[in-house]
């Protein structure tokens, strides 16, 4: 930084005339060249994914230029793509996430509606206590949830330790504060007339939520869906302390638990498994990268 | 509700009570159907995150086989334990360093990505927020093996310039830094994100009235910028703090807390003795000492977010 | 189509009245202004009228109905909003006929309803058009559109053109003048500004806080308002305002302005003040247009006076002049050829035939 500013501030005493063109360009390459440096920094470790994801094992024992790839095979994502136990994790990861949404989606739409616009006693309270539930984190959580549900496991006799479908219940605690937040924003930011005009054309409050401020509140929505997915794609200590068996497993437990068998790692497959899982995630930024992040910033510019 | 219902059978018997009748008549539509509403978020709220929370100071006092009530036995078992006071020191050393040089990094970079043209801009920052959309369980995988001992890249590398190899994750010292290393990386982009936000949220006249105020390049980050920025750098500085405070996956998979629990911090430390070894109440007390320092980061944020209500 | 009655209505907002008592009857056809500064409770009124806030105390009936009680949606009303509040993402024509959707109305209806209010106004180009891609004009006739196609008993504009440029505001004002000349529909309309107020209404009610000062057509709040408010906020530039006394000088009623000047009465004035008390401080309230220059055959009543001009504004047909009579600023309308200058003498005439006299201390017209 500090050379920056020597090299900004340096030709503009000497040079009177058209120095500011002259900051800016400098200004610009500097720039560019740190640019460069960060992403370096910050793809790395996906592009060495990659690069190991293509090589078979002999060739990663092999003390070669791990950076490169020499002999390029697609060994490992083929051996992955038929492994049932791979595409179990990857099964179990889909449907966990899918229906997450949909109910953090269900719960959370209506309730934001609520809160921002029918002003009821406690209204207030709760839209803090939404927010505060958001910053629990999960790791202050695991502790009690995984002896409640053994608890109501013993009383009820129906088996949730160690069930993927226990985590439906168990993700929206992530989702659904942050999301409820997001959309009380993002529906607080319709105009009061625009529900008034509903109202006076004869529509109920549903009608209203359904009619008019979903429509209008699509790209919060979409944020919103986004963001619900990503964590529950992402999530990571939940299912490792609710579920054991191998075929219970999503993705990320699935990949470190049973790719790591003792000392032995298969970082061919490690590797590729990873890319794998990330993947889902990616493509849905690539194409939704403005939703994305409006949904990642409107946590603390709306509301 | 119980009392709103009653209120709609009086003014039902009484015809006559036409004046109000309309405002009840609206308010007990209204609020039956917000309560309708909200049920289902104040139940998973109430049940999976008020219950467990409140359970989880119940489990705390009871012993291992959680037959018998020990008062504060976990908590005073835990201060006599010198891996305890490490996890304290090394939680507070994790958080603490990671989260300022990711708040670093990403107004380093925010303005960076501010400089350049703006249609250029666009693609940089997919560019660089790559490592806040991956789970952080996969790319942890990926550092995992860029560390790993004797197929490191990161060793073959250094030692084409000569350097020895590093003991990554082995070293204590070393561990600590890898594992800071990854969180840093893992988190700057969306310091990054906010920051440029917030960068697009000053308007340009501010910066052309400094100029014409004589303003240079550093006083007018000083005097403009970060006073404009405050308010956003506090939120997502503090923000970040409770996420990298009570973060699980990366030392998980990175060390799992080793070696010699010389990176353990209060999420890996209250898995290991609570999970890992059973024993549910000790790994209760242990998460139970994150809270203090995750409320009072949630008091400021709380304040910070309904100023910023109020100023809208 | 109905009338709309106000009996007592009062609004309450916690301890604060935003709506005083207000009497108020709208015949059926009528275009009614509510007119007056922000805050006077004209925009609360017109949302009580339609049922978006709750009345406090009062009643108020729409054909002969009381509504106190029924729902927006039930009371058969249409309104346009200052920001238009058009949905954005349906198009012209969904905008229009939602209302019609929700209530299941027979799409063959909807389509003939929505095609005859876009050729009402002229927007049957746009019909397919989102929000977003309309003008303020074009969004503003949306809007109407929207209202007409309900068919409603009651209009109610709340401040429908203030979102709009100078320009676009005067030709909208014509519109809207238009539409209800052939729909003939009862309808309120909210303004803060008194022109509007004068073109568009019928009868104008004036407002200031929380109560109605006067009901009138605009001509009579014009040439006969009921108090200082009425005669101030009504008319541009305003009215002036200069303390004065009686006193009678030999058997004639004078109007002292000035320790300088005095005039007498005109007859007609004379009797009409001749019995107020003459130590009551008094108001002389003259418009503009009553204070010009000065002519060599002046009519009965009107008497003139040398006074010197602080600034003068050129107004074209016109010229603004601006003075002070012992301390109060006053304003006159001259000719423009009549040689005013800024800092320049000028005799003027004041045509006291139509002059006012108020109570300073009541603020009513006498």
């Amino acid at each position: 930084m500090s050379t920056m500013a020597i090299d900004k501030a340096g030709p503009r005493r000497k040079v009177k005339y058209g120095s500011m063109s002259r900051d800016r360009a400098w200004a610009l390459r500097w720039s560019y060249f740190f640019l460069v440096l960060f992403a370096i920094f910050f793809l790395t470790p996906p592009l060495y994914m990659v690069i190991t994801s293509l090589k078979s094992s002999a060739e990663i024992s092999a003390a070669t230029n791990p950076w490169w790839v020499f002999h390029p095979t697609l060994s490992n994502y083929v051996e992955l793509l038929t492994s049932n136990q791979f595409l179990r994790f990857f099964w179990n990861s889909s449907i966990v996430s899918l229906v997450v949404v949909i109910v953090t989606m269900l719960i959370s739409v209506p309730a934001a509606f609520a809160l921002a616009r029918m002003k009821f006693w406690g209204s207030a309270t709760l839209a803090t206590g939404v927010f505060l539930t958001y910053l629990v984190p999960d790791s202050l959580l695991f502790i009690p949830l995984f002896k409640m549900l053994a608890l109501v496991q013993d009383l009820t006799g129906i088996t949730l330790l160690n069930r993927w479908y226990v985590l439906l219940f168990i993700y929206p605690t992530l989702t659904v504060p942050f999301c409820t937040w997001i959309m009380i924003g993002y529906f607080a930011s319709i105009p009061k007339e625009l529900d008034e005009a509903a109202i006076i054309d004869g529509a109920s409050w549903l009608q209203t939520l359904t009619r008019i401020f979903i429509p209008v509140a699509l790209p919060g929505l979409i944020a919103a869906t986004i963001f619900a997915f990503t964590v529950s794609w992402a999530q990571f200590l939940y299912p490792l302390v609710f579920t054991t068996s191998i075929d219970q497993l999503v993705l990320p437990v699935g990949i470190t638990t049973t790719l790591i068998k003792g000392d032995v790692f298969n970082w061919g497959q490690i590797m590729t498994g990873a890319l794998l899982g990330a993947a889902p995630p990616l493509i849905i930024y690539a194409f939704l990268m403005d939703y994305y992040i409006a949904g990642l910033t409107a946590g603390a510019t709306k509301g | 509700m119980a009392d709103v219902v009653v209120e709609h059978g009086r003014v039902a018997g009484t015809t006559a009570a036409r004046k109000g009748r309309g405002l009840h008549n609206a308010l007990r539509r209204k609020s039956t159907m917000a309560f309708f509403l909200t049920l289902p978020l104040i139940l998973l709220i109430a049940l999976l995150v008020l219950y467990p929370a409140l359970f989880s100071v119940h489990l705390a006092t009871l012993n291992k086989s959680m037959q018998k009530y020990v008062g504060f036995g976990n908590f005073t078992f835990l201060f006599k334990r010198e891996t305890f006071w490490m996890v304290v020191k090394q939680s507070c050393i994790f958080a603490i360093t990671a989260v300022f040089f990711k708040a670093l990094i990403g107004f380093i970079v925010a303005h960076f990505v501010h400089n350049i043209p703006a249609k250029g801009q666009r693609k940089w920052r997919g560019m660089l927020l790559v490592p806040w959309v991956i789970p952080p369980a996969m790319s942890t995988l990926a550092w995992l093996w860029l560390f790993d001992p004797s197929y490191s890249a990161f060793n073959y590398t250094l030692s084409l310039f000569g350097i020895g190899p590093v003991n990554w994750l082995g070293d204590a010292a070393w561990a600590r830094f890898s594992v800071i290393l990854v969180n840093v990386w893992y988190g700057a982009p969306f310091f990054l994100i906010m920051y440029l936000a917030a960068l697009k949220s000053v308007p340009d006249q501010l910066y052309e009235a400094a100029a014409i105020d004589g303003a240079n390049w550093w006083q007018k980050i000083w005097y403009v910028t970060l006073p404009m920025m405050r308010n956003i750098i506090a939120i997502t500085t503090l923000f970040s703090l409770i996420v990298t405070f009570a973060n699980f996956d990366i030392v998980r998979i990175l060390t799992s807390g080793g070696p010699l629990d010389q990176t353990q911090i209060f999420a890996t430390y209250a898995f290991r003795v609570g999970i890992e070894s059973n024993d549910i109440p000790l790994g209760a007390s242990v998460s139970l000492f994150m809270v203090p320092i995750l409320a009072v980061a949630a008091i400021f944020i709380l304040r910070d977010v309904s100023k910023r209500g109020n100023e809208s | 189509m109905a009338d709309v009655a106000l009996r007592k209505v009062v609004k309450r907002y916690d301890d604060v009245e935003a709506v005083r008592g207000i009497d108020l009857d709208i015949a059926d056809h009528e275009f009614i202004v509510l007119v007056g500064p922000s805050g006077c409770g004209k925009s609360t009124t017109l949302r009580m009228i339609a049922g978006l806030e709750d009345i406090s105390d009062g009643d108020i009936m729409i054909g002969g109905d009381v509504v106190n009680d029924v729902p927006p949606k039930d009371r058969d009303i249409a309104m346009v909003f200052q920001n238009y509040a058009l949905y954005p993402h349906m198009t012209v024509a969904e905008n229009m006929s939602f209302g019609l959707r929700l209530k299941h109305y027979p799409k063959a209806e909807i389509k003939a309803r929505v095609t005859e209010a876009a050729r009402l106004l002229d927007i049957t180009d746009l019909i397919d058009r989102k929000p977003k891609q309309l003008s303020g004009g074009q969004r503003q006739r949306v809007a109407m559109g929207r209202a007409i196609v309900r068919n409603p008993k009651v209009f109610l504009f709340d401040e429908p053109l203030s979102n709009l440029d100078a320009k676009l505001r005067v030709q909208m004002r014509i519109e809207i003048k238009k539409v209800h000349q052939k729909v003939r529909t009862t309808t309120v309309y909210v303004t803060h500004d008194q022109v509007e107020a004068m073109t568009l209404a019928d009868r104008v009610v004036v407002m200031n806080k929380g109560r109605i000062e006067q009901i009138g057509t605009p001509n009579e709040l014009y040439h006969k308002p009921a108090t200082r408010f009425v005669a101030g906020f009504i008319g541009s530039p305003a009215m002036n305002f200069i303390p004065c006394r009686l006193e009678d000088v030999g058997g004639t009623l004078q109007l002292r302005l000035s320790d300088r000047i005095a005039f007498p009465l005109p007859p007609a004035r004379a009797a009409r003040y001749s019995a107020l008390p003459r130590t009551d401080k008094l108001l002389l309230g003259l418009r503009p247009e009553h204070l010009t220059e000065s002519h060599a055959h002046l009519a009965p009543g009107v008497e003139t006076f040398d006074t010197v001009l602080d600034v003068t504004e050129p107004m074209g047909m016109e010229t603004l002049v601006y003075f002070g009579l012992d301390g109060t600023p006053v304003c006159g309308r001259v000719d423009p050829n009549a040689g005013a200058k800024d800092g320049a003498p000028m005799r003027l005439a004041m045509d006291l035939n139509n002059m006012h006299l108020l109570n300073e201390e009541t603020g009513v017209v006498l």
